[in-house]
């Protein structure tokens, strides 16, 4: 009877290893990094893809009127140009992390949907944080 | 005699949980709201006082339904599922309560309410075990069969807690890694918002002893209820 048990648990055990670290773990990865899709294009060709990296410093250029947002997203190794139609979510700013969703179309990244990674650190204002000061901080960060 | 082996209502140690929880939520809340903003989110970051709360109780209830399956399995006693059952249920509402924070936060910070990345679908699963395991409480009549089944899912339901919060380091997800890093024991947080969140853990945690042993002496009256 025990070993009956012991026999069904390692089974179990087994299968959910072999999901978490074998074929599901791959599906897991949420995005890709540009080096990433580069390097493998053919795999993603025409299927809609998730990038994620950082937003290049000085490269954000948003036209309010028509709400197009281009910026160039890199991983350190390889950059793709971006186009996002829609505002940006708040905390999107230049060096942030971001997920973008979308596919590729005549070398630029056309995005349907714009996701901000933020990182898992919390701090506080260094200037201090009376409600003027705080108000100042969030316009300063858009 | 009998009325110590069959209590008909809460003992001290379960109104001082309770007591002292409900006194020092309050507190807790006083904190959460007089904590800095974060440099990056602003005021957006108080909601983490309730999400971690909320995830952290989920993953502890998870553990204690685990431990008292494990019991059960081992001992047939029944007083062990009636406490698996109880951490079972509120172990359900503060992950619930989780998810929920954690949708109200990610829209202004990540942009969406909902995405499919490795912590939010390993959590939705894990929630959706535990509804499982009421589900199939409420499917079996014999008393007997239903601890054993339940204490089943009890046992394998867990698995999925430490999945759920490594999830973030095993796979490349959108959400954050923890803050507070059990595996390394770095903490990434001022010590303002640092201890508003223990604190809030703290108040959290004993919430959840009291509301284990209340719901586990409910389920006792029910039980013999059920016998009579």
């Amino acid at each position: 009877m025990r070993t009956k048990y012991l026999l069904g648990l390692a089974v179990i055990l087994g299968a959910l290893g072999y999901l978490v670290f074998g074929g599901l773990g791959q599906n897991l990865v949420y995005f890709l990094t540009p080096s990433e899709y580069l390097q493998d294009q053919a795999r993603y060709q025409n299927r809609p893809v998730r990038l994620g990296g950082l937003v290049k410093q000085g490269t954000v250029q948003y036209d309010k009127d028509r709400l197009e947002l281009r910026f160039v997203l890199t991983d350190g190794v390889a950059e793709v140009p971006v186009f996002h139609k829609g505002t940006p979510p708040g905390m999107f700013k230049e060096g942030q992390g971001v997920v973008v969703e979308g596919r590729f179309q005549d070398g630029v990244f056309q995005g349907t949907n714009l996701l901000v990674k933020h990182s898992e650190t919390y701090q506080a204002p260094k200037a201090g944080w009376t409600p003027e000061e705080v108000r100042k901080l969030i316009e300063e960060a858009k | 005699m009998l009325k110590a082996a069959h209590p008909e209502r809460p003992d001290a140690l379960t109104w001082a949980f309770l007591g002292l929880g409900v006194l020092l939520l309050p507190v807790g809340l006083y904190l959460a709201l007089s904590a800095p903003p974060d440099v990056n989110q602003g005021y957006l970051v108080r909601i983490m006082y309730l999400h971690v709360p909320g995830a952290w109780l989920g993953y502890l209830a998870f553990f204690v339904t685990f431990l008292y399956s494990l019991l059960y399995l081992l001992r047939q006693d029944p007083r062990y599922d009636r406490v698996a059952l109880a951490s079972a249920e509120i172990g359900l509402v503060f992950m619930g309560l989780a998810l929920v924070t954690g949708m109200l936060w990610a829209r202004p910070t990540w942009g969406v309410y909902w995405t499919w990345e490795p912590r939010l679908t390993t959590t939705a699963i894990l929630f959706a075990v535990y509804v499982g395991y009421f589900l199939l409480r409420g499917a079996i009549e014999d008393p007997e069969l239903r601890a054993k089944a339940a204490a089943a899912v009890g046992v394998l339901g867990f698995i999925n807690v430490p999945i759920s919060y490594m999830s973030v380091k095993w796979w490349r997800s959108l959400h954050q890694t923890q803050s507070i890093d059990l595996t390394t024991g770095k903490v990434h947080m001022d010590p303002a918002m640092l201890q508003a969140l223990l604190f809030n853990l703290l108040v959290f945690t004993l919430l959840y002893l009291g509301f284990v042993r209340f719901r586990a002496l409910v389920a006792a009256l029910e039980a013999r209820k059920e016998e009579a």
